[in-house]
């Protein structure tokens, strides 16, 4: 395959020029302005709390202030002596629906309503129905729920330890907190490659709970029709279809009376992947009141309810020659889960795909081993743009190269140059049994050093360390690993992760693409519109993109995992293929010659030789829908339904460098720059792609300095609030600096990779891995995020702790 | 009641009433509301409606706890209206700022600025242009919470409270004004009209905050305002301390400068004594040593801030 580099443009060419005409903007890949911003811009975004349906109730959810307590009774008198109160649900009243549980993405349950006990703080115990929203809370205050509190696990170190309280007890033959042991590559190999290494270094590495905290909450709109048996529910989610098919599933509403609509999304990231116990006690109120119902959970709702994110203890060791050949990596996580097992991933990897933690190096060999427990902690765990924990594994293995080369004493981007995965071995098929697409990695590391001066850099540092400053330079390269995927390894739940796509051009050679993803603020209306104008030469504005209707669009799995463009990009251009085949027949008919003479440029065929003898496509539609003599089996339209069972993952890769500089003083950390070289192949719009990698990267300096999710030793939850979960601000990010190369995959239809979670993936081990380096003066090898100014603080007495 | 927060004001208002029997929601518990034209139509309204009553301005201390039900006053008797009290006036020996002057009008006021820079300092670090736009100063020092950069700005430039309430008015020293976390010498049927800062030569001011993130409450902050006599010692010095569980003033680390020349030895000793006069308690946000920490390094920096301020003054004017 071929690299081509390029630099990312001056900041003064970036933007599209306003006064550019419809005819100026290019029909296919491009910088183009999204479709959808006019109406966010205008606040014409339809969001789920803008719907309101005639006659509509609104729900609200009772939840636990305790994190482990026996329910002992509930008494909701009071409550529906509200005059306003509809109804009042309870764990008893699903119960007899046989809705009091429900499967997770997981293989486990999860309780919709708690019948039996309270598993983790804001846990959902009874919904109340009224007439409006205040009032639906009012009366969560008239419900009685009197608990018995129960010893609490909240320290996964101490989960399986003998005596330690039963959390799972309702599961048959459960007599510990243990979920599952997995493992990835050849132990005993990897022992005998580290049995003979020079050097080993080994660390502690936590990556703390973390929130994807989507501006716009969770939430659903039931309406169940009693008549015709139809429900219809809006709901935030990221996957439309597989909801659809669950509910079906769950509650025995047959699946054509099932309408699943997911309007404009606040934010996703992972947070709207799974149905949470809202949604279905919505459902469940609708039938019960014969009304719709409403529920959106508040923000404490959010952050202490809905799938959280990370929450893995990590061993990481790396085994090397003493001349900095990396031989070997090896880690044992401990994967704390939360009450119920409930992460969203690929059914056959309890731990997403961690096992690419060997990272962008050549090994000999590597071993991981992973325990998931319960705790007394919210549900969920794949969450927050992780690439199915990718984030983990590129973070341990990132952090664990930068303590060698300090313990080596080699330059951190030095090591890496050293160890980097080759051109010539892709596809590279690595030790835990993954087989990476393509990749040139060199290049991507040379240019991110390039941009930002990193001999000028470090001179600089040496100069300030002389001065006693803090001034530190973190490098991160990382491989993601994303598209799931093809249907025979990845499933959710037993739906195999593969997506359709139809296109279909009007008689006037205006076109619908219909998706089974779902945006979240990705720009797909305007992404998708572009692929196929770049195969129909139809201009993106006149491509209307539908998403996010059941009733609409084909089936597929969802927006997460940075699938989108992987799986629906490919299964879009597929179609559009399909259309372009079919098109040339009909040209062929039209211009009364054979299908073999005619050649394509795009936007219309001509026959060899003749290019004055053409139809356009727009032609061609009409052509097609007309009275035009078609050819022996070909239908009267221009339309064409693909689904795409992508033949592998594909795997986007970069290098960022983060400049940060510390208040020796007081431990603030300021991030002065980042430098960011993505390479997600073919770039179908790379404004679009600068604005996943800007919020990515804003991601990573989050996590990386202040986000974080603790509990007290109660179980009370310390980050349920914006008060106390702090999400960072324009004033603590830098002006990101980009590069790009570009590497396409082999194996895709366009050659593209995807690159939502590549920045979230990538960028909190280069702002660690630079604190660390500018505390290596007082000796630190390691800190555990987030790196607050008393964390920093602690660092550099030489008392740096895990966050739990 | 489980804890939502781990700032003190959480303890505090839950209990005060809350429900006990769930999660915090984020919609307040129902309340009646009417809107004041003049002090004298403020105080009838606090009058009328009782204890229950309560004083709304910038309002983005109060609805949050509102909101969370922390706070359920009957009663909002909202101010925003009352035109007489957004003044600020400079005198010849006192700058008089209205009690519904906003954090944005104190920032954007070059006469703060020029006078006090400690004002300028404190309220760049303040929250936010939104909860800016909307705070008074009023507000911030009825609320008295710990974590409130006003107070230790007022506390240190030694200013005035002016209340008035149906007994007519009265002027109180913010030491007296203060009566805690959350306490003040403002009655429920009173209301916070004016602060009056003395207006000093050869003098200056500065403000330091550490927090997590912008917006975030401070982590720890320190204040100091000093008087430089003729001969350059210290005439009078005034030392605060946000966050830190420290009422009122740090006097024995500013008694050990008054009367000195000035030099980096004092300073350190003067913020070993602030460091000593703090009590902080460990949060999310950090141990009891590393606020203890910043209580000393703070302290020295915002004296050094202050002293360069004063050097600058001096020069200037010599030059004149």
């Amino acid at each position: 395959m071929t690299t081509v580099q390029e630099r990312s443009p001056m900041p003064q060419e970036r933007e599209p020029n306003p006064a550019m005409t419809a005819a100026d903007r290019p029909i296919g890949y491009g910088r183009v302005q999204r479709k959808e911003d006019p109406r966010f811009i205008r606040g014409k975004g339809r969001y789920l709390d803008d719907i309101v349906l005639p006659g509509m109730l609104h729900g609200a959810v009772l939840r636990s202030p305790m994190a482990h307590a026996r329910l002992v009774s509930i008494d909701t008198t009071e409550a529906l002596a509200h005059p306003k109160v509809h109804a009042v649900i309870t764990g008893k009243d699903l119960e007899g629906l046989n809705l009091a549980w429900a499967p997770t993405l997981s293989a486990d349950t999860m309780a919709v309503l708690a019948t039996d006990k309270v598993r983790f703080q804001g846990q959902e115990v009874a919904f109340v129905v009224a007439e409006d929203r205040y009032s639906a809370r009012d009366a969560l205050e008239l419900i009685d729920v009197e608990y018995e509190q129960l010893p609490v696990v909240i320290d996964a170190r101490r989960a399986l330890e003998p005596g330690t309280a039963v959390i799972r007890d309702d599961k048959d033959g459960q007599t510990d907190n243990h979920i599952f042991d997995w493992e990835a590559g050849d132990k005993a190999e990897t022992e005998a490659v580290f049995a003979r290494a020079d050097v080993v270094v080994s660390e502690d590495v936590v990556y703390p709970r973390v929130h994807p905290a989507p501006m716009e909450t969770c939430g659903a709109i039931a309406d169940y029709d009693p008549i015709d048996g139809k429900l219809t529910l809006y709901e935030t989610t990221q996957a439309p279809h597989a909801h659809r098919t669950l509910y079906a599933m769950v509650a025995g509403i047959p699946e054509h009376k099932i309408r699943v609509i997911a309007g404009d999304i606040g934010g996703g990231f992972g947070n709207k992947v799974g149905i949470y116990p809202g949604y279905i006690c919505a459902v469940v109120g609708s039938i019960v009141t014969g009304k719709p119902v409403k529920w959106v959970e508040d923000r404490s709702e959010n952050l202490m309810s809905t799938s959280f994110a990370r929450d893995y203890l990590m061993r990481g060791e790396i085994a090397a020659t003493k001349d900095g050949k990396i031989l070997a990596v090896r880690t044992h996580v401990l994967a704390d889960h939360g009450a119920f097992n409930a992460t969203a991933q690929p059914t056959k990897y309890p731990a997403g795909f961690f096992s690419i933690f060997t990272g962008s190096y050549d090994l000999e060999a590597a071993y991981c081993s992973v325990t998931g427990v319960y705790t007394n902690k919210a549900p969920g765990g794949v969450a927050y743009a992780c690439s199915f924990r990718v984030t983990e594994a590129v973070y341990l293995v990132e952090r664990m190269v930068d303590v060698l080369a300090q313990r080596l004493e080699m330059d951190p981007a030095e090591l890496r140059l050293k160890n980097f995965i080759r051109p010539e071995q892709f596809p590279y098929k690595n030790k835990t049994g993954w087989e990476y697409d393509s990749g040139d990695y060199e290049p991507a590391l040379r240019m991110c050093m390039e941009q930002i001066g990193y001999a000028d850099l470090r001179q600089e540092q040496a100069e300030k360390r002389a001065r006693g400053e803090l001034m530190g330079i973190g490098v991160s390269f990382f491989t993601e690993t994303v598209g799931a995927g093809p249907r025979k390894h990845f499933d959710i739940v037993g739906l195999g992760m593969a997506d359709g796509a139809e296109v279909r051009v009007h008689p006037t050679g205006k076109a619908v693409v219909r998706l089974s993803v779902q945006t979240q603020g990705q720009g797909h209306e305007t992404t998708f519109a572009q692929i196929v104008a770049e195969e129909l030469g139809i201009p993106p504005e006149d491509i209307e993109v539908v998403h996010g209707d059941t009733d609409q669009t084909p089936f597929g799995l969802g927006t997460y995992g940075s699938r989108s463009t992987p799986v629906s990009g490919g299964a879009v251009a597929l179609a559009a293929r399909k259309v372009r085949d079919k098109a040339k027949a009909i040209a062929a008919a039209m211009l009364e010659t054979r299908p073999e003479d005619l050649e394509w440029e795009k936007g219309r065929f001509f026959v060899k030789g003749d290019p004055s003898a053409a139809k356009t496509i727009s032609e061609i539609a009409l052509g097609a829908h007309g009275t035009v003599a078609l050819p022996e089996g070909v239908d009267g339209n221009l339309d064409a339904e693909v689904t795409y069972d992508p033949p592998n993952l594909t795997f986007p890769f970069g290098a960022y460098i983060c400049v940060v500089d510390i208040d020796a003083g007081t431990g603030k950390v300021k991030v002065r720059r980042f430098v960011a070289v993505d390479d997600c192949g073919t770039r179908i719009n790379p404004m679009i792609v600068e604005g996943q990698i800007h919020g990515g990267l804003a991601d990573g300096v989050g996590m990386a300095l202040m986000e974080f999710i603790g509990f007290d030793e109660q179980g009370n939850c310390l980050g349920g609030s914006f008060m106390d979960y702090l999400i960072p601000t324009a004033l603590e990010v830098p002006d990101w600096e980009l590069g790009a190369t570009v590497t396409p995959s082999p194996h895709h239809p366009i050659g593209a990779k995807g690159i939502g979670e590549s920045a979230t993936v990538g960028s909190p081990p280069a702002v660690v891995n630079a604190v660390v380096d500018a505390l290596a003066p007082f000796g630190v090898t390691h800190m555990d995020m987030p790196c607050t100014p008393a964390r920093v603080w602690a660092a550099m007495q030489g008392r740096a702790t895990p966050p739990i | 009641m489980t804890a939502v927060t781990d700032k003190p004001r959480a303890t505090r208002a839950s209990a005060a009433g809350s429900s006990g029997k769930g999660c915090p929601v984020q919609v307040p518990a129902p309340f009646d509301y009417a809107r004041a034209t003049s002090v004298a139509d403020a105080l009838e309204l606090l009058e009328r409606h009782g204890p229950e009553s309560h004083v709304i301005a910038g309002g983005h201390s109060l609805l949050p706890m509102m909101k969370l039900r922390l706070a359920r006053p009957e009663w909002l008797i909202d101010i925003n209206d009352v035109a007489e009290l957004g003044h600020l006036t400079e005198e010849a020996d006192v700058l008089r700022v209205g009690a519904l002057t906003r954090h944005a009008a104190l920032l954007d006021s070059d006469v703060v600025g020029r006078l006090f820079p400690i004002v300028h300092d404190a309220e760049k670090v303040i929250a936010d242009p939104v909860v800016r736009n909307r705070g008074t100063i009023g507000g911030s020092l009825g609320q008295a919470d710990p974590a409130e950069d006003l107070t230790t700005v007022c506390d240190v430039l030694r200013a005035q409270v002016v209340i008035v309430g149906p007994a007519g008015e009265r002027v109180v020293d913010i030491g007296d004004f203060h009566r805690g976390p959350y306490e003040t010498a403002c009655e429920q049927n009173e209301l916070i009209t004016e602060v009056r800062f003395p207006i000093r030569a050869r003098s200056s001011s500065a403000y330091e905050k550490v927090e997590r993130r912008v917006g975030d409450w401070a982590v720890a902050a320190a204040g100091a305002a000093i008087l430089l006599a003729e001969d350059g010692t210290f005439a009078d010095v005034a030392i605060g301390l946000t966050a830190l569980g420290l009422e009122g003033l740090a006097t024995e680390a500013a008694a050990v400068l008054v009367g000195e020349r000035p030099s980096e030895e004092l300073l350190a000793e003067a913020g070993r004594l602030a460091a000593v006069a703090s009590s902080p308690v460990e949060d999310q946000r950090g141990p009891v040593d590393y606020k203890r920490h910043l209580a000393d390094e703070l302290t020295r920096r915002v004296l050094r801030r202050s002293l360069e301020r004063v050097g600058a003054t001096a020069g200037a004017l010599q030059g004149g």
